[in-house]
């Protein structure tokens, strides 16, 4: 992956499932490793317990549009999302799915997909909201473009206070799908 | 505070405000601000100041006028049909000659529109809007960053002219997150304010705060005098960047989030071979009318890119005042141009016998 | 030799606009009274509105702001806010507080704002002529309801005191008149003590002054004061609506 490119990463699915703090989480870690970040989420009515995404770059030069029209990687928790985004990929890029809440598979053949089921994951381990968490963990692993210690710092800025017990929990789930094969 | 923040557009907006010594704050809620009357309620309660929410943007804005007028360093935020509403008292705050902070977040329009960003209200921002002969400052951030800094800077501006300033964004800037930097900041001077209704303590004469000259010859000199000021403001107040525009052939003038967007499509061209440059005012009123006449000279055609039908081509062209073609491209609704849109635009004047 | 009558020191020198006859005079000085009474003009800041009393920020030895049409309970609000200490009034007619300032008076009222309202209720709109007022009477002539006014077109009068009266932040609320010198003392004593509540941080006072307006109404000043008691108090009865009670001392 050429890393001197700006990364521009797109997360989506129902509201609830935690893609924009996903996304936040990449913004932190990449602003903690010095580089220009944006993020950017959908609003309005369809947040509502519709579809929601957010789009998240990372770039070593100034963020010009925040809007991302072909993300370099496509993160899907269902299957609305994966209809709706799966032909702006740019070509060699990478769509990640959350296979045990998408029951069809990725048609492209120019990217890279990544199959991981990071819900069953996240229930396996009892916490059935950190799916978010487990393809956040395949995805540092699959790009490196943020080092999986950024993102833990940036998580420990994200939960406030009162609520450490939740950075352990995201930590494991980062480390289920960071591990995962 | 300088640590770097990761803030949405909307707080990021508010703790500026806060930072310059607002501690008063009327508004209602509406999408895609609604981050902004959220953090204030929240921060104010700390700081000693106030949040209010109003039962309407009417009132709202006739309680930053009540508030202002008491001497208070006071902001109200909407999204464009509340800032339509909030009209009358924003030209009463004008005509009384006080200062404030309005913060348009805008989305689309006209009616109920939508709630996706645009530009849309560039008219009503700098034409007037509500009615009678008067001006407002109109900052336009294009980041996070900047939105903070001019927040923080529109405070002084409003006080030292005794007039609102508004802070133009739109849905883009109030709802993505970047990095930010609350610098310290060198305040500019500004006489005390004694003309507001403080109480006269029975220490001076009573102080009127009023837009009421029925006397024509009055209200005629009194907007004579209010113009020469705005006059001075256009000599000092003009924010412009000018980016790569020497030895250029298009021109693109975009501002707000809009100029990210065209710079990267500057960026494309330019590796596509296009001879491109970008001019971004950072003030819409006051116009960088002088720069775009001088880039004018040596340019061959400028193309101005909005998120509405067409609003400050007008001014454009004003600038350009015949010199050059100033052609136009948009998008509105809450469509937003991507920087593709933009070159394809480049490359349709660059053709042929446009050029 | 005792001086037993003078101008009172929030009231200013200078002559007032008002049509003869029309009582706004004598509402205007018993307001300056009252903040002669307890003191408090150096710390007093007025809100003119829109309509007859649009001059009244010339008319008081206080700051005063103008509001625009309506908006006089919002301003005072932001002004009281600024200065909490500050005694803040309004002075509205009924045009400009029961029509286009309906929301601003009934929510600056839901806020316990600690304001007073001086309301003046002549059942027309002055200034611009003689249009029928959210409080003109059912069957009254003015000259936006020629054939009387039609309550099956033309809607009910509102009653202010009435309305306001469900609402908790409501401190005071006292409907009174100045048609004779009883009334007048009697709405003296209604304006100082909302102004006393002010004082003590009760919340939200409004005094409804029935008033006459012989221009518009087409009649003489001695005929519209019968008018105002033969065809106004019947309707909107005076009284005190709502009183959250003095401190005790």
């Amino acid at each position: 992956m050429n890393l001197s490119k700006a990364q521009e990463v797109i997360i989506a699915g129902f509201g609830g499932q935690g893609v924009m703090f996903a996304g936040k989480l990449i913004a932190s870690a990449g602003m903690l490793d010095e580089k220009e970040v944006s993020w950017l989420p959908s609003y309005g009515p369809e947040m509502r317990g519709g579809t929601a995404n957010c789009h998240v770059i990372v770039s070593d030069e100034l963020v010009g549009s925040p809007i991302i029209v072909n993300p370099t990687t496509l993160i899907v928790l269902n299957r609305p999302s994966l209809d709706k985004f799966e032909n702006t990929v740019l070509p060699g890029g990478i769509l990640m799915v959350d296979t045990s809440l998408v029951d069809r598979k990725v048609s492209r053949t120019d990217i890279k997909v990544v199959e991981i089921s990071a819900t069953q994951l996240a229930l396996d381990m009892g916490e059935r909201k950190l799916g978010n968490m487990v393809i956040l963990g395949k995805w540092i692993r699959e790009t490196g473009l943020v080092s999986m210690e950024t993102v833990q710092k940036a998580l420990k800025k994200a939960v406030p206070a009162g609520k450490e017990k939740l950075i352990e929990l995201n930590i494991k789930a980062l480390e289920i799908g960071y591990n995962y094969n | 505070m300088s640590e770097k923040l990761l803030m949405k557009g909307n707080e990021a907006i508010s703790e500026a405000a806060i930072q310059a010594g607002c501690r008063y704050f009327f508004g209602y809620p509406i999408t895609p601000q609604n981050e902004i009357p959220a953090y204030m309620s929240k921060r104010m309660p700390k700081v000693n100041g106030l949040y209010l929410q109003a039962e309407s943007e009417v009132s709202a804005i006739n309680m930053v006028y009540g508030a202002a007028g008491a001497g208070a360093r006071v902001m109200t935020s909407s999204s464009s049909p509340g800032i339509s509403l909030k009209q009358e008292g924003i030209s009463y705050i004008a005509g009384s000659e006080l200062p404030c902070v309005i913060v348009n977040i805008v989305r689309g329009g006209p009616g109920l529109g939508g709630i996706q960003p645009a530009q849309s209200d560039y008219f009503q921002s700098v034409k007037g809007g509500g009615h009678g002969d008067y001006k407002l400052v109109v900052l336009v951030p294009s980041s996070v960053q900047e939105a903070v800094d001019m927040t923080i800077e529109a405070f002084d501006i409003a006080d030292m002219y005794r007039m609102p300033v508004m802070i133009l964004g739109d849905g883009l800037l109030g709802q993505m997150m970047e990095p930010v930097v609350f610098k310290s900041y060198e305040p500019r001077q500004i006489l005390e304010k004694t003309w507001g209704t403080t109480g006269t303590e029975g220490k001076r004469k009573p102080n009127i705060i009023n837009s009421l000259y029925i006397d024509p010859k009055d209200l005629e000199d009194k907007n004579i005098e209010r113009f020469e000021r705005y006059k001075y403001i256009e000599k000092n107040e003009v924010q412009v960047e000018v980016v790569d525009c020497e030895d250029v052939d298009i021109v693109l003038i975009a501002y707000g989030t809009m100029a990210r967007v065209v710079k990267s499509a500057m960026k494309i061209a330019r590796e596509q071979g296009y001879k491109v440059g970008v001019i971004r005012p950072l003030t819409v009123w006051p116009f960088p009318t002088e720069a775009i006449c001088k880039v004018a000279r040596t340019a061959k055609a400028f193309l101005t890119i909005e998120m509405s039908m067409g609003q400050m081509v007008e001014d454009v062209k004003l600038a350009v005042n015949g010199q050059k073609p100033v052609y136009f491209y948009g998008r509105t609704g809450g469509m937003v141009p991507t920087p593709n849109d933009i070159v394809e635009e480049i490359k349709k004047i660059s053709g042929g016998e446009k050029l | 030799m005792t001086k037993a009558f003078e101008r009172p020191k929030a009231l200013a020198d200078v002559q007032q606009h008002y049509c003869p006859g029309c009582t706004h005079g004598i509402i205007h000085r018993l307001v300056a009274e009252a903040m002669d009474c307890l003191d408090i003009n150096g710390k007093t800041v007025g809100v003119a509105p829109v309509g007859c009393a649009v001059f009244a920020y010339n008319y008081f030895n206080c700051d005063m702001q103008q509001a625009a049409h309506g908006r006089a309970p919002a301003v005072a609000t932001g002004v009281k806010r600024v200065h909490p200490d500050n005694i803040v009034f309004t002075y509205q007619g009924d045009g400009d507080l029961a029509a286009i300032g309906t929301a601003e008076m009934i929510h600056a009222a839901a806020r316990g704002e600690n304001i007073t309202i001086i309301f003046v209720n002549n059942a027309i709109y002055g200034m611009t002529g003689g249009q029928m007022a959210p409080t003109t009477l059912a069957g009254q002539v003015t000259q936006t309801t020629p054939y009387g006014r039609n309550t099956q077109t033309q809607g009910y009068p509102i009653s202010v005191c009435e309305i306001l009266a469900t609402i908790e932040g409501v401190a005071y609320l006292e409907r009174v008149s100045v048609d004779n010198v009883k009334n007048i003392r009697g709405a003296k004593k209604a304006i100082e003590k909302a102004f006393r509540y002010q004082k003590e941080d009760k919340g939200f006072t409004l005094i409804e002054i029935l008033s006459t307006c012989p221009t518009n109404w087409g009649l003489t000043p001695l005929e519209s004061l019968d008018w105002l008691r033969d065809n106004m108090m019947p309707h909107y009865p005076l009284g005190i609506f709502k009183d959250k009670g003095e401190d005790k001392a």
